[in-house]
Parts: structure tokens; sequence; C-alpha cells
């Protein structure tokens, strides 16, 4: 399977979650956000470098430090991650509607 | 058109689907459970849905699979529980391979499908459950990838048939 980045895997991943509920707060650099995490740096730093590639945080150069920070219109893609969900049922109800009115007419004729 | 209502309800891993048609029970009840009805609206288009076999009786279960605009083919299977002829059924949802085995990678969803009258038609009501909120979230991730291949809705169709 391709690898994909969409913001619907970058919160499939309940440490990318957490990521994102501590960057909605205030952008923070990179070891400020690892300290909240048992895991390596360099695990951090790879859920760090997925959500970017989401699109879901840029990073933000200050000086020597490099900040993360949230991308809010991004976010709200994942706020209603529904959407696919609701089209799939939409689309399919389209066609049970057609579907439905066709063998009405074959009844009636 | 008929307005399709939505509710999540994340704390019970459920989601909530309702739906008015403008037929009678009897009608929208057989195109919910025979076979070459579903095939004719079950895959969201421009996908197709191609019965392999059906045994609509609790303990049967519906083999099919759905097939996209390039070819691919994605096998899946309904597996029936309880059914209540006209009212109601539930069922397990699953990814399968052409001999209909259960694909245990991919989470299975449980459907509640319920029917009953109102004075124009029918209401719907799709209950679907998931067993973990990751398993939730793996059908949205999936659902994400089908939102693409739905692009093209038969939007068009629908209207014709309207006007």
């Amino acid at each position: 399977m391709e690898t994909r980045r969409d913001v619907f895997q970058a919160i499939a991943d309940p440490t990318r979650r957490d990521i994102l509920n501590m960057l909605t707060q205030k952008s923070l650099n990179l070891n400020a956000i690892a300290e909240n995490f048992e895991m390596s740096r360099p695990a951090i730093s790879q859920h760090i470098k997925i959500l970017t590639e989401c699109g879901l945080i840029v990073i933000d150069q200050k000086g020597r430090e490099r900040y993360c920070q949230v991308q809010p219109e991004k976010l709200s893609a994942v706020a209603d991650w529904l959407e696919p969900f609701r089209k799939m049922w939409e689309n399919r109800f389209n066609q049970l509607d057609n579907l439905l009115t066709q063998l009405k007419e074959d009844k009636d004729e | 058109m008929n307005k399709t209502v939505f509710t999540k309800d994340l704390t019970n891993k459920k989601i909530l689907v309702e739906r008015h048609f403008d037929a009678p029970v009897a009608l929208v009840w057989k195109t919910w459970t025979d076979a070459t009805l579903l095939d004719q609206w079950w895959a969201p288009s421009p996908w197709k849905a191609k019965t392999k076999s059906m045994n609509f009786k609790e303990g049967g279960y519906w083999h099919y699979c759905m097939v996209g605009p390039e070819g691919e083919v994605a096998w899946a299977r309904l597996d029936y529980d309880k059914i209540r002829v006209l009212i109601s059924y539930s069922a397990k949802d699953a990814f399968c391979d052409e001999a209909g085995k259960i694909n245990k990678d991919f989470p299975g969803a449980y459907w509640e499908v319920s029917f009953s009258a109102t004075g124009t038609g029918t209401k719907v009501n799709v209950v679907t459950s998931y067993n973990s909120v990751e398993e939730l979230e793996a059908m949205v991730n999936m659902g994400f990838q089908e939102g693409f291949a739905m692009a093209h809705d038969n939007l068009d169709e629908l209207i014709k048939t309207l006007v």
C-alpha cells in the first residue's frame, strides 16, 4: 500500500493527537514537545515529520529554535472527519432513490 | 431530495444514519435484502457492487465485491445476525477475499438497520457500531480514500429523475 499523507492519517495515532492538542494551546519547539512523552526524541521527531507532511503543522524558524505551529484550517478538516462517511452514504442513498423510482414505475406499467 | 441525518456517538463508538425514502416499506426492504437490487445501488459510484452469493437468513451471509473504475476489486461480506422481516436486520460487516475468508487486518463493524412506515414512505435507520475507537479511526482513514473515489457523484443523474 502506498504511503498516504492526509489529515486522517495524522490523527490515527494517539501520540500525534496529543502533540496536536499541545500545539493548539501554544507553539512549542521539539524539545518542549518531547519532554511530555516517554518515547525517544527521534520517535517524536518522526511524528512531527508526519504531522508536517500532512500539512497540520508548520515549522517556524526563530533564531536557533524551530517552533511547531498548528495550521487551524487543516485542523477543521479533522473536526469534520465524518465527511467521507457522509459522502459515501449520500451517494448510496441517491442511487437507492433512483432505483426505488424505477421500481415503482415498473410496477405501475 | 430527502435529507440524510448523521449523528456521531463517539462514547459508544456508534454512527447513526437516518434517511427517508418515498416508497413503501415492502419495496425499500427488498432493495436492502435482494442481491440483484443491492448490486444496483450499494457501491458508491463510480464503484459497482457484484454479488457472488447471497443467503439472506440468520447465520447466512452476503458475499460481494466492489469493482472500481480502474478495475480494482474489493471483496466484502455481511454476515446476518438477527432478521425481523420488514422491520429490521443486524449484521457483521467485514472485508474478505474471493473465497469469503475474512481479512482480520481491517476492522469490521456491526450494523443494525431498521425500517418504519411513515405517511409518505419509509424511514430507514442505520446504526454502525465499532469495537474500539481505533477501529472507528481505521474506518475513517479508509473512508477518506473512498471520499476521493467518489469525486464524481451521480448528482446529475439524480437531478434528471427529479425534473
